[in-house]
């Protein structure tokens, strides 16, 4: 059992580090549909007895994470122009670096956080971490609104990493609501990107620079 | 109860929804507020006992931010009303919508028991609040849109780690994870430490960041910049104060757990940082809403320094959210309809506001005169009760600082609101057709009586509803 969840998120951390070294966007958001599907079937591993619930949670967050909202990004793509990240705030060899970095700091930083038994050998906190230090990384290295979208995805992924932890303990209600929020944040961005290309005619963020000090 | 407070401004929200008048939907608003103040008063005067495994249920913590929200709602409603008039060249349909959507959201926060239906509820009042900031459609206005939800998006994302956090270091107890209030205060001390103090940490940086605790503040003067007046005072009255209880409720347990040193040092720093930003910022400060953005910076200082400062600084920080709330409706409201008369809002175009627009002029300096802590207004009782606590919590250190910073900001700000309202107003602003009227002078008179209320005689059951919040949050029954 734990073998598997841990290949898996073996494989979640290596697609982390494949999202920074990338400068398509298209390949960023096929990166982090490809993170957002494999993290839906975590359920699957992590229960015991498959349920109903547990299938339609499964289902629905594939279906979010894996299809809607790339689906959502690829279109914006589509009315846009730009095709590349360039001259992100540091280089993409460097990004995967510091991408690689995080994800050791995240290794040694679990290990001061004791874990519960049923937990103990699985890699589950250390790749939270790393994931949610990999959103932070792009959300603040890159300047396409496109790019910084799919940074908070990544952020997002890291999160839900973490909450599998307690999905024996909390309510559906609260993962529900999660998906939820989660659905209604991408879509309002969705909606600003859109704006800000009409207004801009760019989606380049630093061209957002008319309020400072 | 707690149904009906929420899902009545829900209904009223889909009711201005298909409502195809932009003359009359406006009237929606002042309605839910007067209903949402009736039925707060309602609620504030019974004294029921508070159920321990409802997830919706009103503690005295939830008293304090439901009476700010419901009082600022109550006078921004009907300010409201008056501005979409002057603004008939808009449609005024999604400003509706989410203003109403807002109440609803702010109430469920405010009434909820459980950790995780509270950060719901907070995450939704960054989605409805952010069509509120984009309402004039400008480039600009896009642009603080965007900042505002992409920060706030992160900030409130941590939070749910936090949160997930505080769930685990529960399970790691081997108790039932539980992410209701009561349980977690309940048993605290048996809480996982290492797991305690990084959802503490993730739980402050992330509802800092929707309070504008420095350095996470930086999408506010943007937002509050670019929002009508109205949204102002709504979010740095409203949203404010409702990301403030999360951060009691995190408090609250980690005193609960025996952690108040950890916390505390924390906290202190947060909040002398962020009034330190506050003052560097205002000092030279050309732009109105930008100014009161920093001071509101400021404020949420005060108010974390407070918790930080523990039992002596509580009484005071719990009265400051209120008199806060209140004081920056006077001084958002007043801004706009500066604005308005003089389209501009930069302090080097706009001179004379006591001439061009005697109350909104007057209210204007007033408000600055109260936030800043000038007697009689009620600010001045609240940052008094802070300061005081500094020193009786032994840390004179603080206490010099915080009014070191305090004479800072008055400087700044007192330079600025000056500028604004002393001399000769240009022709171009007496050209303008913008006269303050009923709707939209009334409502800052309001809360000018609420804040010298405050000030003057300090009402008892306000006392009472904050001295129970205290002994709440140390643990009494």
């Amino acid at each position: 059992m734990s073998n598997s969840l841990n290949s898996l998120l073996v494989m979640v951390l290596m697609l982390n580090l494949f999202a920074l070294g990338t400068s398509r966007i298209s390949s960023v958001i096929r990166t982090v549909a490809m993170q957002g599907a494999l993290l839906g079937t975590l359920p699957l591993m992590l229960h015991g007895h498959i349920s109903i619930g547990v299938v339609f949670i499964v289902a629905l967050t594939i279906a979010l994470k894996g299809v809607i909202i790339p689906g959502m990004m690829n279109r914006a793509l589509r009315d846009i122009k730009i095709r590349r990240e360039v001259e992100p705030l540091i280089g993409f060899q460097s990004s995967v670096m510091l991408g690689a970095l995080g994800a050791i700091s995240a290794l040694l930083f679990a290990g001061l956080l004791p874990l519960a038994p049923q937990h103990a050998d699985t890699l589950m906190v250390p790749a939270a971490i790393a994931t949610v230090l990999t959103g932070f990384i792009l959300l603040i290295t890159r300047f396409k609104a496109l790019t910084q979208v799919m940074g908070y995805l990544v952020l997002e992924n890291g999160i839900y990493i973490f909450g599998m932890l307690l999905v024996d303990a909390m309510p559906l209600v609260v993962e529900m609501g999660v998906l939820l929020d989660l659905f209604v944040a991408i879509f309002v961005i969705c909606i600003i990107v859109n704006r800000i290309n009409q207004a801009f005619s760019s989606l380049d963020t630093r061209r957002l620079a008319a309020l400072k000090e | 109860m707690a149904f009906f407070f929420i899902f009545y401004p829900v209904v009223m929200a889909a009711l201005a929804a298909l409502i195809p008048s932009d003359r009359w939907r406006p009237w929606l608003l002042p309605l839910a507020g007067t209903l949402h103040a009736v039925l707060t008063g309602c609620v504030l005067a019974r004294q029921d006992p508070l159920s321990e495994t409802a997830w919706l249920a009103l503690d005295p913590l939830g008293k304090v931010i439901l009476l700010v929200v419901s009082l600022l709602f109550l006078f921004c409603s009907y300010y409201a009303a008056g501005y979409l008039r002057l603004r008939g060249e808009r449609p005024n349909r999604v400003f509706c919508v989410c203003l109403l959507a807002f109440l609803g959201v702010a109430s469920l926060a405010a009434w909820s028991r459980h950790l995780g239906l509270q950060w719901v509820a907070i995450e939704a009042t960054t989605l409805v609040t952010a069509p509120l900031i984009f309402f004039n459609r400008t480039q600009r206005s896009v642009e603080a849109t965007w900042k505002y939800m992409v920060v706030c998006s992160v900030g409130i994302a941590l939070a749910l780690l936090g949160t997930f956090f505080l769930a685990y270091s529960a399970l790691h107890a081997e108790h039932e994870a539980s992410l209701m209030v009561h349980d977690l205060v309940q048993h605290a001390p048996k809480l996982s430490k290492p797991w305690l103090h990084a959802a503490f940490v993730l739980l402050l940086v992330g509802y800092g960041t929707k309070m504008g605790l420095a350095p996470m503040h930086t999408w506010k003067p943007d937002a509050y910049g670019e929002a009508p007046g109205v949204i102002g005072a709504i979010l740095a009255g409203g949203v404010t104060s409702c990301a403030f209880l999360a951060l009691l409720r995190a408090y609250h347990i980690c005193v609960a757990a025996g952690e108040a040193p950890f916390v505390s040092r924390l906290l202190v720093f947060m909040g002398l940082f962020s009034m330190a930003v506050a003052g560097l910022f205002m000092v030279g400060q050309r732009d109105m809403k930008r100014m009161l953005a920093y001071s509101s910076v400021e404020h949420m200082g005060f108010l974390v320094l407070g918790l930080g400062l523990g039992a002596p600084a509580l009484f005071g920080t719990l009265l400051h959210v209120v008199n806060n709330g209140l004081t920056k409706g006077i001084l958002f409201l007043s801004a706009g309809n500066i604005h308005r008369a003089y389209n501009s809002k930069s302090t080097e175009q706009v001179s004379g506001a006591m001439r061009r627009l005697p109350l909104s002029g007057t209210l204007f300096l007033t408000g600055f005169l109260a936030i800043t802590g000038s007697p009689p207004f009620g600010p001045f009782i609240s940052e008094f009760m802070i300061l005081n606590g500094a020193f009786a919590a032994g840390h004179a250190v603080v206490g010099a600082l915080f009014l070191v910073l305090l004479l800072v900001v008055f400087i700044g700000m007192g330079a600025a609101v000056l500028k604004v309202v002393q001399g000769r107003p240009s022709s171009a602003a007496r050209g303008t057709s913008y006269r303050d009227s009923l709707l939209t002078g009334a409502p800052m008179l309001g809360l000018l009586a609420v804040v010298v209320l405050i000030g003057v005689v300090l009402p008892a059951p306000l006392a009472a509803l904050i001295t129970d919040a205290v002994h709440f949050l140390e643990g009494q029954p």
